[in-house]
């Protein structure tokens, strides 16, 4: 990774000026030339190392529903369980974890009725019990790495 | 703009337009906000005064590059979990959130004997052993060596992707909250 990407990487997560030449004005920030960062951008998403460029929106006050939700999948049937669970648009992220509730992911959906309506189709879909943990306080969204 | 406490947002088809728009991803053009002023209808001035405002009301968290932390070397993903008397859960969390390698921290609920964890916290690291000596620190640092805990590594990522939302036109949500 070159210095130009490091620099994007790590001065674009915290956020993006709204302002008429955004590219120019986070360049100037970052010590880049405007066309550099574009370009930089560019290859990026190009490369896939980042998977979006733009907003983060904040899904209940969209009136949607975000939760994280755990399963317990013995191993012979995970990959099963896990192509049926990603199968659903609203499934956003999904790890295994080394936990006997192995498999995590991420389910938003538009209105908060509907997240109850997939989570008894997946449990009906694999045939296991979804637990489901919402959040009920949040203390911290920095998610920022460096490169 | 009247300022009761609930107005729908998307009054204006044009906004909805645009916030769509705005999740496919800034255009990388020298005036990206004049860019999709067109495609939506909306003056450049028009674009950059209702993302301020989405911006300032909290609609959009945050503004900037979506990275694949696997991508970047970032493989050593922990979920590290406590259960925490209730009352303590705010205060302690406040203590975690000093910590840099500390990515994001939620109370969430305890599901019976399946779970009884009810403080979340993410550690997204580039090696197992480093990860590992932070959660360590963590639990001597905030004091929390008396509740039980438990560290989940992620062994295999399925999914990666942000979420997308699609709210209906005149959806009703919260005016801004003023900015602190």
């Amino acid at each position: 990774m070159n210095y130009t990407e490091r620099a994007i990487i790590n001065g674009l997560q915290g956020g993006f000026p709204v302002c008429e030449r955004p590219f120019l004005a986070a360049a100037e920030q970052l010590g880049l030339s405007e066309e550099t960062l574009i370009n930089g951008l560019r290859c990026l998403l190009d490369n896939e190392t980042l998977s979006r460029f733009g907003p983060m929106y904040h899904a209940e006050r969209l009136g949607g529903a975000l939760s994280l939700v755990a399963m317990e999948i013995p191993a012979a049937d995970f990959d099963r369980v896990a192509d049926q669970v990603n199968a659903f648009p609203e499934v956003a992220h999904n790890y295994a974890r080394d936990h006997a509730l192995n498999m995590w992911f991420v389910l938003a959906t538009e209105k908060p009725e509907r997240k109850d309506w997939i989570l008894g189709e997946i449990e009906r879909e694999t045939g296991y019990r979804a637990y489901d943990m919402p959040k009920l306080a949040e203390y911290f969204v920095g998610l920022r790495l460096e490169v | 703009m009247s300022a009761l406490p609930f107005d729908p947002w998307f009054t204006d088809p044009r906004d909805l337009a645009l916030f769509e728009a705005l999740q496919e991803g800034l255009p990388l053009v020298s005036r990206p906000y004049a860019a999709m002023g067109e495609r939506v209808g909306y003056t450049e001035a028009e674009v950059i005064g209702r993302l301020r405002e989405w911006r300032a009301s909290g609609l959009i968290k945050r503004l900037g590059v979506i990275v694949r932390h696997r991508r970047l070397g970032y493989r050593a993903n922990a979920m590290v979990v406590w259960d925490v008397p209730d009352a303590e859960v705010s205060r302690v969390a406040g203590r975690i959130c000093q910590y840099s390698f500390v990515t994001l921290c939620y109370r969430r609920p305890r599901r019976g004997s399946e779970w009884h964890y009810n403080l979340f916290c993410m550690i997204h690291g580039q090696d197992r052993e480093r990860v590992e000596s932070q959660v360590r620190q963590l639990i001597e640092g905030c004091e929390m060596t008396a509740w039980p805990t438990a560290t989940l590594f992620s062994t295999r990522c399925f999914k990666q992707r942000g979420a997308r939302y699609v709210p209906a036109p005149g959806t009703i949500l919260p005016k801004p909250i003023q900015a602190l």
